[in-house]
């Protein structure tokens, strides 16, 4: 019987998320993305308002709702992705209004941007924007060019074309484990609408996915950073700040291993990464008081430069490194930008279908 | 009159003490678990928590139960689950088989070395849990990946060209299932071959019984509680194991933990994550009742 008892235990502590225990006041708990602040934020911030920082990290949107839709996570500050994640969540409540007569920096955002984020947040009551970047692609420039010499280099091709990809594998190729962040770009590929929902689209994105899925080594949606700076894969399809961070450690490891990042001619999708407060945050004062400092432009400008994204803040780029205020993935030139597209959310039927897809692409079954 | 109240006081003592673990078991073993089992029955919606209530109420002022069976006919109605289940199933059953294989003679050494020499040689099966489970298994990555310590040496001594894919596979997996369950199933197997009685394997060799024969026909069954509680130790957990496939796995690898974090996160839907949680308990709780029946019924004489 205990043994029996022990079982219903493994399969219980599935359900069972731990939360962090909510501290006395003077605190802040941030939940944010890996690679995605500057490193010495943190401690400016403490420094300057005494106030004791503790920090998290998630490397998926899911992972972040996940979370929250168990209430109480405890945390003051999360940084979900507008579409479709805060955008949904803002409508299910997750989130607590603003109070910006606290914000005086506010005056600094973007206002174009956040004209556009009014779809999703009306009154840009519940969101301010931190950094967008784009997903695409990065490659090992010498080992591509060794192994397919006229590969075309600036194309969806690379990574959608079963033909092309297929010489990658053995060097390694990786993907992202997500199906919001492969799908349009298949679709695209396909002539298709990237944002298109409907069953019979999806499952022709699927079909091509399952044709490239024999060249790709792993699906993951981190690892592939380390990965990629120590040469270990060739190909990776992600996120172009965590692309950046690769090439970047790739060029300080010094070990002459050579990353390209590129945004497909074809288009790519654009993200924009918000800063939220739950609506249940233990210390919602201390939360205004961060959003207020990191939107300093020279606080963000210095993220910007570090983790190699365009931040919400028009007033920033004067900042920002010259290195990376010349980077043309970081700040697209107009005529790349409007190849540039958004995605918007799916039904449940629809997201359960990706999935499933998803899971068929990788598994087989 | 004492010795009655004596009595009493035992009998209080002995309820007390298996009161409280049950009292444990009860909090955080059945009650969550029947947690899990209400969510099955409910369906997904877009709030905190992230599922309808099962009780509401009607307009007409009618309390109504709603009951959604059909997240157990999903999770028949399509094969993946199944196949994840028989996947994860087939891997424990794996780790479980290989880690007998290694671990029975090392738990044999051990209980045959000299006293002195046991309780160190026991404490360095033990000592990997000194450190993260997290940090041993993502060692492994770097032992196994292609730029690693395996394939670097394999290529500087010349014996492989290219790097061996054994990263990001089964084949990892596995590595990864029967490194990190091997002492679950080195401590209940040497606890019972330790107590064993050696004379008897004397006596059946001065009755003329070969090596084999006598570890066949004594020592096995002797140490076969051991065996059985070392794969079940091994078995359980490793069903449910969701680091060693998610790190070291590949694309391919579909595991049920793997499974239900799709439904979590990539569906939202805890009512279908619940009713796979729910469905593997099923699956695994009617095979070990059975067992432990046999087990009980084989022991009376």
């Amino acid at each position: 019987m205990k043994k029996s008892r022990t079982l219903l235990a493994g399969a219980v502590a599935v359900m069972i998320s731990a939360a962090p225990a909510p501290a006395a006041d003077a605190v802040l708990n941030i939940y944010n993305w890996n690679d995605y602040i500057a490193p010495d934020t943190v401690p400016a911030f403490e420094k300057a308002t005494g106030i004791k920082v503790s920090y998290d990290l998630y490397d998926a949107n899911e992972t972040l709702e996940g979370k929250l839709s168990a209430g109480n996570s405890g945390y003051d500050i999360v940084v979900p992705t507008l579409v479709p994640f805060a955008a949904r969540q803002i409508k299910a409540g997750f989130y607590q209004p603003l109070d910006k007569s606290k914000l005086s920096n506010y005056g600094h955002l973007d206002k174009g941007l956040l004209a556009r984020m009014e779809a999703q947040d009306p009154g840009n009551d519940h969101l301010v924007p931190w950094l967008s970047a784009i997903v695409v692609m990065g490659y090992n420039v010498d080992k591509i060019k060794q192994i397919m010499p006229d590969a075309p280099l600036d194309s969806l091709r690379m990574v959608f074309d079963p033909k092309v990809v297929a010489k990658f594998k053995e060097c390694g190729v990786s993907i992202m484990d997500s199906p919001t962040e492969v799908f349009p770009p298949a679709l695209l590929w396909l002539g298709l609408n990237p944002d298109s929902k409907k069953p019979e689209d999806l499952k022709k994105a699927a079909d091509l996915l399952k044709e490239i899925r024999s060249s790709v080594r792993r699906f993951d949606s981190s690892e592939y950073i380390n990965a990629l700076a120590a040469g270990d894969i060739c190909l990776a399809w992600g996120y172009s700040s965590d692309l950046e961070v690769a090439k970047h450690r790739a060029m300080e490891a010094g070990k002459g291993v050579n990353i390209s990042v590129v945004i497909p001619k074809e288009g790519a999708e654009r993200y924009i990464d918000v800063l939220a407060v739950p609506k249940d945050a233990p210390h919602p004062e201390a939360a205004l008081k961060f959003i207020n400092f990191v939107m300093q432009p020279e606080e963000v400008a210095k993220t910007s430069s570090k983790v190699y994204a365009m931040s919400g803040n028009a007033d920033a780029k004067p900042f920002v490194s010259p290195e990376a205020a010349a980077d043309p993935v970081i700040f697209p030139s107009p005529e790349v930008e409007k190849t540039l597209y958004t995605i918007t959310g799916a039904d449940p039927a629809a997201d359960r279908l990706r999935t499933r897809l998803w899971t068929e692409i990788k598994t087989g079954h | 009159m004492r010795g009655l109240s004596e009595e009493r006081k035992r009998a209080l003592g002995r309820f007390l003490v298996i009161a409280i673990p049950f009292l444990w078991l009860g909090a955080l073993f059945l009650a969550p678990f029947l947690i899990v089992a209400k969510i099955s029955l409910s369906s997904a919606a877009v709030a905190i928590p992230p599922y309808e209530p099962l009780i509401s109420w009607a307009d007409d002022g009618a309390l109504v139960l709603t009951l959604h069976v059909g997240n157990y006919k999903l999770i028949f109605s399509d094969p993946i689950y199944l196949i994840a289940y028989a996947s994860s199933l087939r891997n424990a059953a794996v780790t479980v088989i290989f880690t007998l294989l290694l671990g029975f003679p090392l738990a044999y050494f051990i209980a045959t070395r000299d006293q002195k020499w046991r309780a160190p040689l026991l404490l360095l099966v033990m000592l990997p849990f000194w450190t993260s489970f997290l940090i041993r298994v993502y060692a492994w990555i770097g032992i196994l990946k292609p730029n690693g310590v395996i394939n670097g040496a394999l290529l500087w001594l010349g014996v492989i060209e290219k790097p061996l894919v054994i990263l990001n596979n089964n084949f990892a997996v596995i590595v990864g299932m029967v490194y990190g369950y091997l002492p679950f199933m080195v401590l209940p197997l040497y606890a019972h071959l330790e107590k064993m009685d050696w004379s008897l394997l004397e006596a059946a060799s001065d009755l003329g019984a070969k090596p084999f024969r006598v570890f066949r026909k004594v020592t096995l069954p002797l140490a076969a509680p051991g065996i059985v509680a070392g794969s079940l130790l091994v078995f359980i957990p490793a069903v449910g194991e969701y680091i060693v496939p998610a790190l070291l796995g590949g694309p391919d690898t579909l595991t049920i933990g793997a499974t239900l974090w799709n439904e979590f996160f990539s569906n939202r839907d805890w009512p279908v994550a619940s009713t796979v949680a729910v469905a593997l308990v099923a699956l695994l709780v009617g095979p070990l009742l059975a067992l432990q029946h046999h087990r009980t019924k084989g022991a009376r004489p």
